[in-house]
């Protein structure tokens, strides 16, 4: 047998090793719709538990929204379930396209290729446009997807401290040996919750001759005052040249991802990206949704306002507890404990309190940041979020951590 | 010797660490394998390398391993320089 007895016990080993180290991830089960409340199973074979959800990307409130159901239910009725194909074989519908230009006109950019998802996008989009004459340029706490990419892509690597303008601008003159400089962001850091400063990234950019992209995922749907993303939060709508974006978190909230930008760029991803050219075509059902939620969300900036008002409160109502919060304008709004038991004690409580949020540690966020990443979203209304601030007041006094700063939490917790 | 191990500690601190990171570094702290300085940030300290030393350190040599540690730095860039 050729999975022997050997490896068996070397992988129980180190599975074991990770659950030791407490860094055992386990799935929950939820036995609803995704929304602001939701029924929740965990652990595994317990009673289901009605709990307030504040840990999903599901920032616009659309995950469940009955129009985006009824035009995913159509998209099923008109095109199918399935495509059986990548694009560019036989994968390519009418609707596929129409979603790309879709997405063209609302981020503000020249054109705009789908990827199975963002993960995907970012895979492959470097390869495609760079070669070993240029250099990638990104900020320190850019998301994993974006490390994979880049170590497929045969440019030179370099990075500059987070949001650090005056390092980057350093990089950009070391590196004007090259051909291309590509500088490489998110628009809204999805540990931190803080917003990268587009227009000087821009304005870095063309004084070094720079190219720039941003991965808006975190941000889709609702930075910015008509909720195009980033760029528009930072005025510069026009300027950036390669976005990537997902479909799974504000927009929808199902799956499959984008590159929208210059259309040169986009078109070398749709000759020459591989997770574009190798994985299967967006499923028509998730098209025919994302197609509505653009609509919808193209009429109106209501749930996008009703976001930013949420995010707000949420804010406030942290920092007036006593809560040591991440200072920024996103819906992404940590909580930090620093300490990881500490991080998951309070996450456990909170659970049991009705409150679903979830404690991030190393390797998730550097050693000694420890945190709960709570999450607002337009579902929430306030009464939600009151009985969140209440749970976090009630969790917070258990542990004798109102009103404490970085240094007193770690000097009671430890790092 | 002692210049070369000051410098580059100096260096690393600069650009590696945040300004309220007051880690303890010295010739011998683990900077890749101790997460101090990942695979894509350890071009630029190449960079100074060469420009601070006069040397060309081919990318073959510019590992991981050999950018450990100061004293594994100084020791690659030394051999560069015989050579």
């Amino acid at each position: 047998m050729a999975y022997s007895d050997k490896a068996r016990a070397a992988y129980q080993t180190e599975l074991g090793g990770i659950k030791e180290a407490g860094l055992f991830k386990e799935e929950r089960y939820i036995h609803a719709p995704q929304g602001a409340e939701i029924e929740v199973e965990f652990p595994a074979g317990s009673p289901v538990k009605h709990v307030i959800n504040m840990c999903a990307n599901n920032y616009l409130g659309l995950s469940s929204h009955p129009d985006v159901v009824q035009a995913a239910h159509e998209g099923l009725n008109t095109r199918g379930y399935g495509m059986s194909s990548v694009r560019f074989i036989c994968g390519t519908q009418d609707i596929h396209r129409e979603l790309e230009k879709k997405l063209t006109e609302f981020l503000g950019t020249e054109d705009t290729l789908l990827f199975p998802s963002c993960m995907d996008a970012n895979a492959g989009v470097f390869e495609a446009v760079l070669t070993d004459q240029d250099v990638m340029i990104s900020d320190r706490l850019v998301h994993a997807s974006i490390v994979d990419g880049m170590r497929l892509c045969k440019a030179m690597t370099d990075t500059y401290k987070h949001s650090d303008m005056a390092h980057l601008e350093e990089k950009l003159q070391e590196h004007q040996d090259k051909r291309y400089r590509l500088i490489i962001t998110d628009g809204v850091f999805s540990m931190d919750g803080d917003v990268a400063h587009m227009d000087q990234i821009v304005a870095l950019a063309e004084k070094y001759n720079a190219m720039v992209f941003l991965d808006d995922s975190h941000a889709s749907g609702f930075m910015g005052k008509m909720g195009r993303g980033t760029h528009e939060y930072g005025g510069v709508v026009g300027k950036i040249d390669i976005i990537t974006t997902t479909l799974g978190k504000a927009l929808g909230g199902a799956s499959g991802g984008c590159v929208s930008g210059r259309k040169e760029l986009v078109e070398m991803c749709r000759q020459k990206a591989r997770p574009y050219l190798f994985s299967n075509t967006v499923a028509p059902v998730i098209v025919s949704g994302a197609l509505k939620v653009l609509d919808l969300i193209s009429k109106t900036t209501e749930r996008r306002d009703k976001l930013e008002w949420n995010t707000n409160y949420w804010r406030k109502g942290l920092k007036e507890i006593g809560l040591d919060i991440k200072e920024g304008d996103s819906p992404i709004v940590p909580v930090m404990l620093y300490n990881a038991k500490l991080a998951q004690d309070v996450a456990r409580d909170m659970f049991a309190e009705g409150i679903y949020v979830v404690g991030f540690f190393f390797p998730v966020v550097p050693k000694g940041q420890a945190r709960i990443r709570t999450q607002l979203s337009a579902a929430h209304d306030q009464k939600h979020l009151d009985k969140g601030l209440a749970a976090f007041k009630k969790v917070g006094a258990k542990y004798g951590i109102l009103g404490l700063g970085k240094k007193q939490i770690i000097e009671k917790y430890g790092m | 010797m002692d210049d070369m191990k000051q410098m580059i500690l100096d260096y690393v601190r600069r650009e590696y660490l945040e300004e309220d990171d007051d880690r303890e570094l010295n010739e011998n702290t683990k900077l890749i394998t101790g997460g101090i300085v990942d695979s894509f940030s350890m071009v630029s300290l190449k960079r100074f390398l060469e420009k601070k030393y006069s040397v060309q350190i081919p990318d073959a040599e510019a590992s991981p391993e050999a950018f450990d540690t100061v004293n594994s730095i100084i020791a690659l860039v030394n051999r560069f320089k015989k050579a």
